[in-house]
């Protein structure tokens, strides 16, 4: 029944008008903080009445302009999918309203190909329908992903004010200059975050080596060597990592506390590598396993020992891997927050995370625990995408093959 | 001629071999029994001891020493005065002693009799000392010429106390309270409920939103290697960094959800969504879906592109619809990465704590085991019952470990 072009070509055109409508209200709104809001009755009208006319009349170019003026026209007079408040300056509405004529036509005419008014096979209805749920997982998962971190940066170059004032603008009022900056100027300057970015980069540096230093090893013997209990070794690795952080921190902040490690760096950097080692681990000796055996092998003909096997032939070979393990146990070690919580008190020897968390008061504006979030954020964030390829290759070839 | 066996039992390279395995694993396995291992035995001890925080420092001898008077001129006669006292105010100290010396050219005029000097040491026993009790001795002296010559003062040589006590952690009190007060009441039937809901709909939340991210992007397209990168964000930032930017989004009076859904009229008053009961619990579900989406994508993503396409060519030409192509070739196929990412999720998910600590502090319905371990522990600052709950805890994960090791075993891959 609903394999009918008309019915198909409506019902479609109805929601993907919702989706399309609320998208340009909640854009508008953020840019512009004033009122703009998606009507759905109107919008689901509407979204029917373009979607039959993409399908009875076609979907060439001027159908397109017809559909993107009609739409734009019906929303200037008050009666289309979005509706705006008064406040809102003629600009930002004429601008809102041909945004969403121009969305909607550009968009649901190549959602609606093949669509014709009669009945449709499957190939053609799920066609249609896949292109409509492709459109909207896009919006969605833009959206959901880049508010929350819009909203960090933005909320820490505002002060308490202009965020009270109106919430709904995400606009950011470049004219400041450097003034923008001044809760990252302060933060630095005054709450010591320079030597929370140093020791965070130490400490997760350190982490880095140490865990390196104990996985490699342990990774290649089980990897390659034959013992007893290999099989039931490599599989116990990954159950250490099922035990919850918050059951091991409680008798470690117990042992911290009565023999003076809590508050001390090397404290935390005995602690943070052996949370990482069976992740490292595993991935390693998932990647080892992978190795040609044979390589190997003709090393220790020629005469090398196991150990400079492994450090001369394996070593080299998986560079990329111990990469993509490094940049990993990195990111761990600068996100961790639990055991930084509950073990660093002294406000030198903090990480970033526990320097975050200490700003979060309320005598403290949020402009600067959001700028301390950015401050935290960025790092990661941009050796994440320089060295994606490898994030991503080292969380999944290790842990899950074919 | 006889025929060639092979040889039976391990050889000598084989026992090398072993060897040098172990060997090479020795530091990892020493490292993760002291970190991993030995906390978990201390917790099943810690539970069953009557242990609060403030005990974990234990009671000590606190002494202060100063002069007194006038100690300028030959003849002067101050006094040395020494304070102590029990550091703590709920346990004895036995055997309390403290020594000294006594800087040259002071002359001690009387001792107390508890005290005794050889030459210019001075030992003084306290014997047994009840909580709480304070102690001031003073040991007058005369001044003569050598003390005002040298700059040794009395403060200079810190005077050393010894003193025994008994330390809860290690004596061989035992009690069974801190289960009973974590069993007792609806509050654990609570926890129990909330933990329950999170775990299930949070991993199945992950798992769902994750595999429809990872449909999107199975395709090659121009930014699509962004796309990917951008849908990582959440698993990549700090958990502190975006659960305050989700608290400051959905703030109740000045968050910008609550703006805009006034605006649209879905509400008429802000919505405190971190604070109101069924709301929290449901918001912080949302968060661990939107935090963990990634990791589920990118597994199922992974997966997906090693799927071979001739397997969809042919379904193509047999005429199989793009829905009937997802149901029975993709399905199948995903079916042994969906069912790990599920177990493994399902326990991380279990065991997260940092997530609902920094959202809503545990408060608002919100309360998961995890979070009950802190809460117990130094909210109240009972560390016995934050003990007791971490072995439920325990309990609840070597159940579904046990479950894992029996279904793993049946993957290929893990």
């Amino acid at each position: 029944m609903i394999r009918r072009g008309y019915l198909t070509g409506t019902v479609i055109g109805a929601l993907w008008m919702v989706v399309v409508s609320v998208t340009v209200a909640v854009c508008m709104s953020f840019g512009t903080g004033d009122p703009f809001r998606p009507g759905i009755l109107l919008s689901l009208l509407w979204g029917a009445l373009a979607g039959g006319a993409f399908v009875f009349v076609g979907r060439n170019k001027l159908v397109q302009l017809g559909v993107a003026v009609v739409i734009a026209v019906v929303v200037l007079v008050g009666i289309g999918p979005m509706l705006t408040g008064m406040q809102a300056g003629i600009t930002a509405r004429v601008f809102g309203a041909t945004a969403l004529g121009i969305a909607i036509a550009t968009s649901l005419a190549p959602i609606l190909n093949e669509v014709v008014p009669g009945p449709l096979n499957r190939h053609e209805f799920e066609g249609a329908v896949i292109r409509f749920l492709t459109g909207f997982g896009y919006i969605f998962f833009t959206a959901i992903v880049l508010i929350p971190f819009y909203v960090m940066v933005m909320t820490s170059l505002k002060n308490q004010a202009e965020l009270m004032q109106n919430p709904l603008d995400f606009s950011i009022d470049l004219s400041q200059g450097a003034a923008l900056f001044r809760s990252y100027d302060e933060l630095f300057t005054q709450f010591n975050f320079g030597t929370y970015m140093f020791n965070s980069f130490f400490i997760s540096v350190l982490t880095v080596f140490i865990t390196l230093a104990f996985a490699i090893p342990g990774a290649y013997a089980v990897a390659r060597l034959r013992f007893r209990g290999q099989a039931a070794f490599s599989r116990s690795i990954l159950l250490i990592y099922m035990v919850p952080m918050i059951v091991l921190a409680l008798p470690i902040y117990i042992a911290f506390s009565m023999t003076g490690l809590r508050n001390s760096f090397w404290g935390i950097v005995m602690i943070y590598p052996v949370t990482t080692i069976p992740v490292a681990l595993y991935m390693l000796q998932g990647y080892f396993r992978g190795l040609p055996a044979e390589v190997e092998e003709a090393g220790l003909m020629d005469g090398l020992s196991r150990l400079a096997v492994i450090w001369k032939i394996t070593l080299p070979l998986s560079l990329p891997a111990l990469a993509s393990v490094s940049l990993y146990v990195f990111m761990i070690a600068w996100n961790e927050f639990l055991l930084a919580f509950m073990l660093l008190d002294d406000p030198s020897k903090f990480t970033l995370t526990r320097g975050i968390a200490s700003l979060n008061s309320s005598e403290i504006p949020r402009q600067h625990l959001m700028a301390g979030s950015v401050i935290a954020t960025v790092p990661i964030m941009a050796l994440f995408l320089g060295l994606e390829r490898f994030m991503t290759k080292g969380l999944t070839a290790g842990s899950v093959k074919g | 001629m006889s025929e060639l066996q092979p040889p039976v039992g391990t050889g000598p390279l084989a026992k090398r071999e072993a060897r040098l395995a172990w060997g090479l694993l020795f530091p990892t396995i020493s490292a993760v029994a002291l970190v991993v291992v030995l906390p978990l035995l201390a917790i099943f001890w810690i539970s069953v001891k009557p242990v609060e925080l403030g005990d974990l420092r234990a009671p000590e001898v606190v002494q202060r020493e100063d002069i007194r008077g006038n100690a300028a001129a030959v003849g002067d006669t101050p006094s040395i005065r020494y304070r102590l006292r029990n550091s703590s105010q709920d346990q004895p100290i036995t055997g309390v002693t403290l020594s000294d010396v006594i800087p040259e050219g002071l002359v001690v005029q009387d001792l107390d009799p508890r005290c005794g000097l050889t030459d210019r040491a001075l030992a003084c026993d306290f014997g047994d000392w009840e909580p709480g009790t304070r102690e001031t001795l003073m040991i007058p002296v005369t001044v003569e010429q050598a003390y005002l010559d040298n700059d040794l003062r009395p403060q200079d040589s810190p005077a050393t106390t010894t003193g025994k006590s008994s330390n809860v952690l290690t004596n061989s009190t035992f009690t069974l309270d801190n289960f009973a007060r974590i069993f007792n009441g609806d509050e654990f039937m609570e926890v129990l409920w909330v933990t329950l809901f999170y775990t299930v709909f949070g991993t199945i939340g992950a798992l769902l939103v994750g595999l429809f991210a990872a449909l999107l992007l199975n395709k090659s397209f121009k930014g699509q290697g962004i796309l990917r990168g951008l849908y990582l964000f959440p698993y990549v930032a700090p958990v502190i960094a975006v659960a305050f930017a989700w608290l400051i989004l959905f703030d109740p009076f000045s968050g910008s959800a609550n703006a805009l859904l006034i605006q649209m009229g879905v509400t008429s008053q802000a919505i405190n969504f971190f604070g109101e009961r069924p709301l929290a619990l449901i918001m912080v579900t949302i968060f661990e879906i939107w935090r963990y989406f990634p990791l589920s994508f990118l597994f199922i993503l992974a997966r997906m592109q090693s799927i071979d396409t001739d397997m969809y060519e042919a379904a193509d030409m047999d005429g199989a619809s793009p829905f009937q192509q997802f149901w029975y070739l993709s399905v199948p196929q995903l079916l042994g990465i969906l069912s790990v990412l599920f177990l493994l999720r399902f326990i991380w998910t279990f065991n997260k704590f940092d997530d609902i600590f920094l959202l809503t502090g545990g408060n608002a319905g919100t309360r998961t085991l995890t979070v009950n371990v802190y809460e117990q522990a130094f909210a109240i600052s009972n560390i016995g019952a934050g003990a007791a709950v971490a072995v439920v805890i325990f309990a609840c994960l070597l159940t579904f470990s046990l479950f894992f090791l029996k279904y793993i075993s049946r993957e290929e891959g893990l």
